[in-house]
């Protein structure tokens, strides 16, 4: 068992009923993740969207959090408020169920970073109606050796997982040796 | 590299199921900006005088605005254009939403529709896969199952859908085009019907450039939390629950009956409560923080939107209260009708009967209650049957098609109806704009200058030192010597005129909304959106040099060109004449001159076409050359040698 140690926990807040559907945050994540930073505008790579049915009255912003593998089975529908939702509304899972969270050019996952280097993350700056705001909570908990992948490693274990150790090696020989 | 524009035009005939996509001149964003602008000059190009509306001739454009998917805040309008087949002139429309910005994204900047489906069909748009796909299931759909079994069946979940309904599809003149809660009136409706399109899907998933990045982002980041703090931003209507202005001053049923003291302070609360209680949110349009949408759950009826004066004209019709329109409005929505034309007509229809123009032959089964008739002819007129045949061309068109019936239609201008204000003294501004603009609605022409002067000189000082949207100090010198809302000088109305418009046709252009921008400016002047910052905020994004004067220049050449095409299919002075009893007490002299006056300074002839010299001056040579081949244009008309012919004339009186 490891030791109880107190950790800083940076999150986005979500508060729906502030959601106004405009979609801010999907632009300025894009903008911010742009190379160069700002140079263009494409919510298909932004790593927060909001799923929304307006005439649900459905208004959902979802972060790029985990990368799986696998797309889960989940088709559940949840009602709140007589309103359905699907349980893909609530999930931030990068997964191939659906198309979200993955480069429309490379396919491969975007992962939210919390714009590390910025006070707070641009979708929250972005958000002056108040639905997405930044939280940093103090908690206790085990303390564990925790491997925090980077964009790269994640591009990489998402390749793996697609075409599997040889392929990936085998490619990696063939293009290095090129040049 | 091309910044803000896509740069691609999606063409597609249906009738031939041909699709291009064909790169597109760099050079018109300088001239012609983008949206309704560079949509005017593909009509005036590719849609000859002779074509009627309902023919595989006209186009049907969506145009994205220059700016949008940049990072400027509260652009999202799309411009929509065709010949309205109403109006028979340029159809000037648009819509919120999210459309235009998406297909930015899908790396158009409009999409050119000709022809005609031989069956109902819907046109799916994925970045360069573009397909035509049958509509047979979509049949009578409202926009809410039409969008969802869209984005089901397409497994496109995050494809924007613009739809019309059951009206559109029976080519009601007065349907709209519906996208969420946001619709495009005057013309796009009946067309996409005619064209048995409907609906269009996009999804797109590319970068839209900037020129100067992180300066522009910076800006709009700024800009986004002011608008959203800003009170002079956005619909007040929205959080302002006084509606007594429009209940106390525009005219109910037919647009004849004021009921001057009609609001109260237990009718507020009442309203209120029912809104409040039925309200799920206040959404907002595409990178906009306003909530101008109401959107409501009312009992017995689908979900709906709706903005601003939009929840009042179906209870003004039918003299009744808000609940009367928010038990209307899902249905409305889902059958795809305006809400300004259509209550008309339809009151029109009911004061027909009222005076026994139209007889139980004409109407059977018409109920007593007002309520009622309202219900029962918009459902005959959205499926066209009996006397909703005819109630369904509008009020115009109906009048002279029911036999007696034409001294009863009294608020249209250029065919299509007004806002139904009847007013006492003619008011020079308006007259001039009511008169000239071929927007064929009030709130899209004026805007910036405000309604009325301001009284206390204190006041109106304070308004003036605060008043960064002006763009030159001339603009506030007028309005501190303003008293009297009908003493105004000509010069001053024609140059305010000049101003609302010009900032309308920056709307139009680059994608901007009127609430942020054109219409906002004249309720307390702090607005976010002016030719004080609009020309930087374009050369950020695209890179182009332009500054004020320019801005102003393409505003003129984009108005020119509008009225052009209206000319050459048969617009002239006569038909800049608003309704004969919009004021009570009109001054024929005063309205002669305020229309010479303006021609003039607008450099257009005194029969309203622009002149051979201002159409070389704004660039459009080829427009003079058109029209003065079709006769329509005399070379000579309104040159220095013409005028001084003229004045020699009536000097020796004439032969």
């Amino acid at each position: 068992m490891g030791e109880k140690v107190k950790k800083i926990v940076k999150t986005i807040r979500v508060d729906l009923d502030k959601c106004n559907g405009c979609r801010g945050c999907e632009i300025a994540c894009s903008a911010y993740h742009a190379t160069p930073k700002y140079s263009a505008m494409n919510p298909s790579r932004s790593r927060i969207r909001v799923v929304m049915d307006q005439f649900n009255d459905e208004y959902v912003p979802i972060r790029a959090t985990d990368y799986a593998k696998a797309g889960c089975d989940g088709r559940r529908v949840y009602t709140i408020k007589g309103k359905k939702y699907s349980e893909c509304s609530f999930c931030g899972t990068i997964c191939p169920t659906r198309e979200m969270f993955f480069d429309p050019d490379s396919g491969l996952p975007l992962q939210c970073d919390l714009c590390a280097d910025e006070k707070e993350p641009l979708c929250v700056q972005a958000c002056p109606q108040g639905c997405l705001t930044f939280e940093e909570l103090e908690v206790e908990e085990e303390e564990k050796v925790e491997v925090k992948m980077d964009e790269m490693e994640l591009g990489m274990k998402a390749l793996l997982d697609k075409f599997g150790v040889q392929k990936i090696a085998d490619t990696f020989n063939r293009l290095s040796q090129k040049g | 590299m091309r910044y803000a524009e896509a740069g691609y035009n999606l063409e597609v005939d249906l009738s031939t199921g041909n699709i291009e996509r064909v790169e597109t001149d760099p050079k018109l964003m300088e001239t012609h900006l983008g949206g309704q602008g560079v949509n005017a000059k593909i009509i005036w190009d590719r849609v000859k005088p002779d074509t009627k509306p309902f023919s595989e001739d006209n186009l049907l454009i969506l145009g994205a605005g220059l700016l949008h998917a940049t990072p400027v805040v509260g652009c999202n309008r799309t411009s929509v254009n065709t010949i309205n087949p109403m109006t028979g002139i340029f159809g000037h429309s648009c819509m919120g939403g999210h459309f235009g910005p998406e297909l930015k994204y899908a790396g158009y900047d409009r999409i050119i529709i000709r022809g005609k489906a031989p069956k109902l069909v819907y046109l799916y748009v994925h970045n360069e896969r573009v397909e035509i796909r049958d509509a047979s299931h979509l049949a009578g759909k409202g926009p809410g199952e039409t969008t969802s079994l869209i984005r089901e069946e397409l497994n496109e979940p995050f494809a924007q859908v613009a739809c019309i309904g059951l009206a559109g599809e029976n080519k009601v003149l007065t349907a709209s085009l519906e996208h969420g809660y946001s619709s495009a009136s005057r013309g796009p409706g009946p067309i996409m019907g005619d064209k048995k399109l409907k609906a269009i899907a996009v999804r797109g998933t590319k970068d839209i450039n900037i020129a100067h990045p992180q300066e522009l982002f910076e800006l709009c980041l700024k800009m986004k939390k002011w608008i959203n703090d800003s009170d002079g931003c956005g619909d007040w209507m929205a959080v302002d629950e006084d509606d007594s202005f429009h209940h106390n001053n525009f005219a109910w049923g037919n647009s004849r009956t004021r009921i001057k003291n009609y609001w109260s302070e237990e009718l507020q609360d009442r309203w209120t409560r029912w809104k409040y209680d039925n309200m799920d949110r206040q959404a907002g349009c595409y990178n906009c923080p306003k909530g101008c949408i109401n959107v409501i759950s009312w009992p017995g009826t689908k979900r709906f939107g709706y903005k601003c004066y939009g929840k009042d004209t179906y209870h003004m019709a039918a003299f009744k209260e808000l609940d009367y329109t928010y038990g209307m409005l899902g249905q409305c929505l889902d059958w795809g009708v305006d809400s300004y034309s259509t209550p008309q007509a339809i009151a029109l229809g009911i004061e027909l009967y009222d005076n026994g123009v139209l007889t139980d032959q004409d109407i059977p089964n018409f109920p007593t209650d007002p309520g009622d008739r309202v219900k029962f002819l918009l459902e005959k007129i959205v499926h066209r049957e009996g006397i909703g045949d005819i109630l369904a061309n509008g009020s115009w068109w109906a009048s002279r098609m029911i036999p007696g019936a034409e001294s009863f239609e009294h608020n249209t201008v250029k065919k299509m109806e007004q806002l139904p204000i009847k007013l006492g003294k003619l008011n020079p501004a308006y007259y001039l704009m009511i008169a000239t603009g071929e927007k064929m609605a009030i709130t899209q022409i004026e805007g910036s200058f405000p309604q009325d002067p301001i009284r206390d000189p204190v006041k109106r000082k304070e308004f003036v030192d605060k008043w960064d949207a002006a763009p030159y100090q001339k603009f506030k010198d007028m309005f501190m010597n303003w008293e009297k809302r009908d003493q105004i000088s000509i010069e001053d109305t024609c140059a305010l005129t000049d101003w609302n418009e010009a900032m309308h046709y920056i709307d139009d252009s680059t994608g901007l909304c009127g609430f942020v921008s054109s219409f906002r400016g004249q309720f307390g002047g702090q607005v976010a959106y002016s030719f004080n910052n609009v020309p930087d905020i374009i050369h950020l994004a695209t890179g182009m040099e332009i500054d004020k004067e320019g801005l102003w220049e393409i505003c003129r050449r984009n108005r020119d060109l509008v009225r052009c095409i209206n000319n050459r299919l048969g617009m002239r002075r006569v038909d800049d004449d608003p309704p004969k009893d919009h004021w009570a007490v009109r001054n024929p002299e005063l309205e002669e001159k305020l229309l010479d006056a303006y021609y003039d300074f607008r450099g257009w002839t005194k029969d309203a076409i622009p002149t051979k010299a201002e159409l070389q001056r704004v660039g459009l040579d080829y427009v003079a050359d058109e029209l003065i081949q079709l006769g329509i244009l005399d070379p000579n008309e309104g040159t220095p040698a013409q005028e001084a012919a003229k004045a020699e004339e009536q000097k020796s009186g004439g032969c």
